[in-house]
């Protein structure tokens, strides 16, 4: 019997979009189904206040291959990344903390004021990111080999890695220990004396985690940094135009043209699954639709325990399933501002506002708000990654008014009520946001024509991202590779034949990177699934 | 030493990489920023203002003036509507383009046109006893370029014309607090975009009332370093860099027809005589020699090239225009054209070239060897012919609807 779709995707996230895209491209019948009225997943844009686009997620676009723009053709479609130039540090006291430009010496210089040695150190540090950057590419840019095949493939598969490696040299080889076991602030230490620089640095290793910056196994993130360098993206950390929407509306916009169908507000209830083989979907309305294969852009706790569901799991897979952490860490804070929010007034000019701003005076700061949140409750000082992307991109706001996206940790989805009582304190938690952002900028108040809170239960409820889990998984070494999300089904298969897995949940997973949709497509494609 | 244009008060404040180059004869930013690369990013997402007062301008006024351009011009010229504008070029009489610029008709009987050399020589030399005046006005009247997806937005906050509904290659004439100017929607980046042409009294009102609307716009200033990569995005050739005038030209093989240029599409053929028009008929029949296509170089055969010698890819971070040979891709010590220059495209993620090219591998998806420099090493990669426009949004043509 001749089934009308090849492959049916569940979740119309970038990832999913992309999957559609590549598989489309393959001359495959898609059909992509999105649970809400727009497309995009976590990467949405959405007029939340007349007149006002929020990035409600995922706000900046970071490692987005540039490989996937260029087979899908997505600036055809609207692709538009703006790449952000100066990333900034305000401080309590109304000084300016460190403040990184795209200009190597005028990073210096603004280093120097705080430690004159850190500000040469900075140059060493950046070269040995980079050596230990090609590592990560080349581990981003393949399905993740399994250490513990014996399959050839799998094999030549970790020479190619393992070339890699060697070449690193002894001393690189050194310090990638190092960078895979310690914390990031430990690292830090490694290189830097400066708690103020080391602070907004040392951050970039726990977001999305439940870990803070002195709990081990946090100081490889840090590479993320280095990797936009190396892949030929050169500035990869960006705003996407019109919000991080555009980046799925270009990806559908590709996968229509390669002939995918995409429908929105339909809701999948499960996979159907007969004799351990999955032959489509079922709607929440009862609907049934047939499909070869079945694609779940879903974070994998949703797509096992919902989609396949434990009756068709084996109790070692539930339970292993079950394991994988999630534990969703943080919130997101929209503003819709009547004015720019100025967080530095010693400075002439509004240049570095237009880079991302990081609230984390020094180190022991955001350890402290990772106190907080050990004990279920929200940072009362967060960690607070504010954008103002509407200095770059004035389509975003009315002409002088202007968006605030804040990203916030922590605000554990297992806060001491329980995560079901999220909503009572949404207020209470845009509160302690807006006062943590009235020490640097006195006059928010007056600002503030309209505040969106994302908590982790939002994120849960209405994005579909299990605990609030922004990467659908911690990024913990333990859940990466070929361990993303479970040892054995890792190469984005599952353990339903003909059911696939694209989203975040795989590798390499986390942010807005396309890899997971791509590598899961090439990979169906390469074995012929459909 | 060169010179000043009106709008220098202004610029120089902004210049804070203090990079200057000589274009024309006048002071030309190069680059506003040590860090360029945003100059270039603001004709693509928001504006980049540019002083383009350097162009060589030329009114041509009088009754015979639409007749007496076509007859210089390759295009038609008495085709042209009041208000509009024409990008063209012209050829001296074996058909070897001269240079290319904008015809724009603002007022009857009177022509506005501009040109990247001093062309009121080769102009005058046309006008015989018809009823025509060449007036130089490069020194007199200069102009701003306002390029990007919110200058449309920008230009209407400070005037009254009606922006909405003016079409690509169209102009108007503006009326602003205190002072007119002309706006015309063409540009020499591929997008959305106006330039605003004003006599040189008027200078510093025009960039005041632009720049001070444009803050709410993200507007920048754009030197001609991220001009050149907005312009080779575009497929937009330069003369002097993809390019020879003839009237320069020390050899024929320096020489170039509009068709080789890929300019065909300017040329009128079929109508009153023009200068050239007998040799370009003949090509037409013929067939041309050369073609300038744009190049799609491969980015993973660079990658791999690098990785040899464990370095990550890399390439200038602006454009380049020294010429680079090209081979055939069966035969490598055949050298089958050249690369005239070249970028990597920010917004494309693609490294590219525009590129002249015997004819026979100028078909769209021919593949190519690129000479490359790697670690020292002369190396080839691989890349794909097709045709010079790499970038062209939807909003560059687009009016808005009512």
């Amino acid at each position: 019997m001749s089934k009308k779709y090849d492959a049916i995707i569940i979740g119309g996230g970038h990832n999913g979009l992309i999957n559609a895209a590549y598989l489309a491209k393959a001359g495959k019948k898609v059909l992509v189904l999105e649970k809400r009225h727009v497309l995009g997943g976590a990467a949405v844009s959405e007029e939340i206040h007349p007149g006002f686009t929020f990035s409600v997620c995922s706000y900046v676009v970071s490692l987005f291959r540039p490989h996937i723009i260029r087979e899908l053709n997505l600036v055809r479609h609207g692709y538009n990344i703006i790449p952000m130039d100066a990333s900034y540090q305000p401080l309590p006291d109304g000084d300016i903390g460190i403040c990184k430009w795209g200009d190597a010496s005028k990073t210096r210089r603004e280093i120097a004021r705080f430690s004159r040695k850190d500000s040469e150190v900075y140059g060493e540090f950046s070269k040995v990111m980079t050596h230990m950057a090609k590592l990560a590419k080349e581990v981003i840019d393949h399905p993740a080999p399994d250490v513990a095949s014996i399959n050839p493939k799998e094999l030549s598969s970790l020479l190619r890695m393992g070339k890699v490696f060697k070449n690193l040299g002894p001393e690189m080889l050194h310090m990638n220990t190092k960078l895979l076991t310690m914390s990031s602030a430990d690292f830090l230490d490694l290189w830097f004396e400066s708690e103020i620089l080391k602070g907004p640095m040392a951050v970039s290793g726990i977001i999305g985690t439940f870990l803070g910056v002195r709990s081990p196994g946090t100081a490889y993130v840090l590479l993320h940094h280095y990797m936009g360098e190396l892949d030929g993206a050169f500035r990869s950390w960006g705003f996407s135009k019109g919000g991080t929407g555009g980046v799925s509306n270009a990806c559908a916009g590709a996968a229509k043209s390669f002939g995918a169908e995409i429908r929105t507000n339909v809701n999948v209830s499960h996979v159907k699954i007969v004799n351990g083989k999955a032959t489509g979907v079922i709607l929440s309305n009862g609907d049934e639709i047939e499909s070869k294969i079945v694609v779940s852009n879903l974070d994998p706790n949703r797509t096992y325990l919902k989609m396949i569901g434990e009756d068709n799991l084996s109790p070692d897979i539930t339970t292993e399933i079950k394991r994988f952490k999630l534990r969703g860490s943080s919130g997101k804070v929209n503003f819709a501002l009547s004015g720019v929010p100025n967080f530095c007034k010693k400075r002439d000019g509004l240049e570095f506002m237009k880079g991302d701003i990081a609230i984390v005076p020094n180190v022991d700061y955001v350890e402290r708000a990772y106190d907080q949140a050990k004990y279920g409750e929200f940072s009362e000082r967060p960690y607070i990654n504010i954008v103002v992307p509407s200095l770059t991109d004035p389509t975003l706001a009315p002409p002088g008014k202007h968006v605030m996206s804040c990203f916030v940790q922590y605000a554990p989805f297992d806060i001491k009520e329980g995560p079901e009582y999220w909503p009572k304190l949404a207020d209470k938690f845009g509160d302690a946001v807006q006062n943590t952002i009235k020490e640097y900028v006195p006059d928010i108040d007056s600002l503030v024509e309209h505040r969106q809170v994302v908590t982790p239960w939002d994120m849960q409820e209405t994005f579909g991202l299990t605990e609030g889990n922004i990467f659908h998984g911690e990024l913990t070494l333990e859940q990466l590779l070929f361990q993303r999300p479970i040892s054995g089904y890792a190469k984005y298969k599952t353990p339903i034949r003909n059911l696939w897995m694209s989203g975040s949940g795989t590798h390499p997973g986390g942010g807005i990177m396309g890899s997971g949709g791509e590598l899961s497509a090439k990979s169906i494609l390469k074995e012929k699934a459909i | 030493m060169p010179i000043q244009t009106p709008f220098h008060p202004r610029t120089s404040k902004l210049n804070n990489a203090l990079d200057w180059k000589d274009w024309a004869g006048y002071f030309a930013a190069n680059s506003y920023n040590v860090v360029s690369d945003f100059e270039y990013y603001a004709f693509r997402h928001s504006a980049g203002l540019v002083d383009i007062t350097p162009l060589f301008k030329y009114k041509v006024t009088g009754k015979d003036a639409s007749m007496f351009l076509s007859r210089i011009m390759v295009k038609d010229i008495t085709k042209l509507k009041l208000n509009q504008a024409t990008y063209c070029c012209w050829c001296d009489d074996k058909g070897m383009v001269i240079d290319d610029g904008t015809v724009m008709y603002f007022v009857e009987n009177e022509y506005f046109v501009t040109a990247a050399d001093p062309s009121y020589s080769w102009f005058s030399r046309f006008v015989k006893n018809l009823d025509v005046q060449i007036e130089d006005i490069t020194d007199s009247f200069c102009g701003l370029a306002l390029q990007g997806p919110t200058s449309r937005d920008i230009l209407k906050k400070i005037c009254d014309a009606d922006l909405d509904h003016l079409k690509f290659f169209w102009t108007t004439s503006a009326k602003a607090d205190g002072f007119e100017f002309k706006i015309s929607r063409t540009g020499y980046t591929g997008d959305l975009g106006y330039e605003l042409w004003i006599k040189n009294e008027d200078a510093l009102k025009l960039f005041d009332a632009v720049w001070n609307a444009g803050q709410d716009y993200n507007i920048r200033m754009s030197g001609i370093a991220a001009l050149d990569i907005a312009r080779i995005e575009a497929g937009l050739i330069m003369n002097g860099v993809d390019y020879h005038s003839s009237l320069y030209a020390l050899i024929p093989e320096q020489m170039s027809t509009p068709y080789e240029l890929g300019l065909g599409w300017t040329v009128n053929l079929d109508r009153e005589p023009f200068i050239g028009q007998k040799a370009l008929k003949a090509e037409k029949k013929n067939g041309s020699r050369w073609a300038t296509v744009g190049l799609d170089i491969n980015w993973p055969d660079l990658e791999e090239l690098y990785k040899k010698h464990g370095l990550p890819p890399h390439t200038d971070a602006g454009a380049w225009r020294n010429s680079v040979p090209i081979y055939d891709r069966q035969n490598k010590t055949k050298q089958i054209g050249y690369a005239t220059s070249g970028t990597w495209s920010p917004a494309l993620k693609k490294n590219i070239a525009l590129a002249s090219i015997k004819i026979d591998y100028a078909k769209p998806g021919t593949e190519v060897y690129f000479e490359v420099t790697v670690e020292h090493h002369r190396e080839l990669v691989r890349a794909i012919v097709g045709k010079p426009q790499f970038f062209n949004p939807e909003r560059k043509r687009s009016i808005l609807k009512k």
